[in-house]
């Protein structure tokens, strides 16, 4: 579904990607670890276009993923989350979750403003779509409320629930447990398994809780310095000395 | 499923599941056609009760109120900043003079075309300054407004220089019985009207979220597929047009135009009308449209000598008691009454 090959990321003079290549399978829970640095964010950001790649090739569904534009990323079956949230604090739940079926959309500005009987169709459809997808992450509750001052684990959920309305066949999840407390972490990857089946979508995580990656997902690879240094399944790149390595700082 | 366990965070009233809040928000909902409606009852009785001056004055204030209409869809609701939004009006109301003072259009038809001038003149201004961001946007809009003044001069043989034009102002038909005033108000309603229906319908929908989307965070806005250069400068050409029918509904009501009405002050009046009124709210371009009209005259009234020392006065101290706008007052205002009498 997914191929990566050698691709190169620079800033200035730093290197954030060199040469990175990997592969998902349709269906699949993909991990992405690695220590602070590693370059997993930078990765997700070349992937959603918001980053130029300096080199290589991001192969989505046999087309280059590299030539689609940002804004087209979505209508392409991509979405993601991210890691300190990338909400709307200024707009309910409800449309912070409507903005994510965006692309599933045609409504213009003349069309909307005189709301024509398509225009209001739609919106209908859309919104009975985005109640759905709240009512499925026990959000219905707060949908009305402004997307800012709701507890973290809340607001981790509006986010999941804003990439699912979209019907991505892809969901990039940066940190999705991240801020949550132990019972929520288990809750969360649950969930996570749950919908995974639900909405027949493939996963790609970029978590630091080990827990969490080792229970969910099928594979895992790992980065350091923006190079690969292992991959594979979650208990193999566990026991990889060169993971432990860099989780732990031992030379030699 | 164990997503569905965690339900217990919000304290929106233990007693009230989805259904009775489906229905507190139709009965909501059926509380705000039912001020519209009484609003619109006050508006149209208005002109019958009032001296024919205060009655231009509230005309005023409508026309005031749809180039403000404009500007919260920029500046409010996609969280762009005009400093230069007093041209687009000039535009409106000088493309009315030319085409009523060349041509003899009939008034009707003067405002689409003024409005379609100006939506036409900010997509091609947005289009480069919408890349801009910030201070910089700010300047360039701001270039906009000081750079008319003198075109307008420029221009005599079309524009009348700085002696201006004098138009003919629309009558009132036999059968309405109106007088000139009168005629004149119910006009900028019904343009007032139209532009309110046609924003918040633009609101309401996939283009406003879109748009809020922008303002509130780019980057997660363009994940979810929005385009940011095509919602920013379509919201700026929109916004012009709106205030390019504001212009022409001036001409139509003061029946004159000049070069000095359009200084820089108007475009930075026009801001402030907008965000004292209250940024990204409906009733913001009214409440502003009132303070535009009202507040410059009661400065004066204060005092002869600085009428622009108080009007800045005033603009800190509604900045300074509410922060978000007379809006944001009003709904405080209305929120600890209804709490008040909760308790009693």
């Amino acid at each position: 579904m997914l191929e990566v090959h050698g691709l190169t990321v620079r800033f200035g003079g730093i290197t954030a990607l060199d040469g990175v290549g990997f592969s998902v399978r349709r269906g699949e829970m993909t991990g992405l670890i690695g220590p602070n640095g590693a370059g997993k964010t930078t990765l997700f950001n070349c992937l959603t276009r918001r980053y130029d790649a300096d080199a290589g090739t991001v192969r989505y569904e046999g087309k280059d993923l590299l030539a689609v534009p940002p804004h087209a990323i979505a209508a392409a079956g991509i979405a993601r989350t991210f890691q300190n949230l990338g909400l709307f604090p200024h707009m309910s739940v409800r449309d912070n979750v409507l903005v994510g079926a965006h692309h599933r959309g045609g409504a213009g500005f003349l069309t909307a403003s005189l709301r024509l009987p398509r225009v209001r169709r739609e919106e209908a459809r859309l919104r009975a779509e985005a109640d759905g997808v709240l009512d499925r992450l026990a959000l219905t509750r707060v949908a009305d409320h402004p997307a800012t001052g709701l507890p973290f684990g809340t607001l981790k959920r509006v986010e999941l629930a804003r990439a699912l309305v979209g019907r991505p066949e892809l969901l990039l999840l940066d940190e999705p447990v991240n801020g949550l407390n132990s019972a929520e972490v288990g809750e969360f990857a649950g969930t996570l398994r749950a919908i995974r089946e639900e909405f027949d979508v493939t996963m790609v995580v970029v978590e630091h809780h080990m827990g969490f990656v080792m229970g969910t997902c099928d594979r895992v690879v790992c980065l350091n310095f923006g190079r690969k240094i292992a991959e594979g399944p979650p208990a193999e790149v566990q026991r990889d000395p060169e993971v432990m390595r860099a989780y732990l700082g031992t030379t030699g | 499923m164990s997503g569905r366990a965690e339900v217990t965070e919000k304290p929106v009233r233990a007693d009230a599941p989805g259904r009775g809040r489906a229905l507190a928000r139709i009965a909501a909902g059926r509380r705000r056609w039912i001020v519209a409606a009484a609003l619109l009852a006050v508006a149209c009785s208005l002109p019958f009760q009032l001296v024919p001056f205060r009655v231009f004055q509230f005309t005023m204030v409508l026309v005031y109120a749809v180039a403000l209409l404009g500007l919260n869809l920029l500046v409010g609701h996609a969280g762009q900043i005009s400093l230069g939004h007093g041209a687009f009006f000039a535009v409106g109301a000088y493309g009315t003079a030319i085409m009523l003072d060349r041509w003899d259009v009939p008034h009707v038809l003067t405002l689409p075309a003024a409005a379609a001038t100006a939506f036409a003149l900010g997509l091609a201004l947005g289009l480069p300054a919408m890349r801009l961001r910030g201070l910089y946007l700010a300047l360039v809009t701001l270039a906009i407004a000081i750079f008319l003044v003198p075109l307008l001069k420029r221009f005599e043989s079309v524009t009348g220089g700085s002696m201006g034009l004098t138009l003919g102002k629309p009558a009132p038909p036999a059968w309405t019985g109106l007088a000139e005033d009168q005629w004149l108000y119910f006009l900028a309603l019904a343009v007032a009207v139209a532009a309110f229906l046609l924003a918040r319908g633009l609101l309401h929908s996939r283009v406003g979220r879109a748009l809020h989307a922008v303002r509130d965070n780019e980057a997660a806005a363009e994940v979810m597929g929005v385009r940011l250069s095509f919602y920013k400068t379509l919201a700026f050409a929109w916004s012009a047009m709106f205030a390019g029918a504001a212009g022409s509904v001036y001409t139509w009501v003061i029946g004159f135009v000049s070069p000095d009405s359009f200084a820089v002050t108007l475009s930075i009046t026009l801001l402030a009308g907008i965000v004292v009124g209250g940024l990204g709210s409906f009733s913001g371009p009214l409440l502003g449209g009132l303070f535009v009209m009202f507040v410059p005259g009661i400065s004066q009234d204060v005092n002869d000598a600085a009428p622009g020392v108080i009007f800045g006065l005033l603009i800190i101290t509604v900045m300074y008691v509410a922060p978000t706008g007379l809006a944001g007052l009003a709904g405080r205002v209305a929120r600890s009454t209804k709490k008040i009498l909760r308790k009693e």
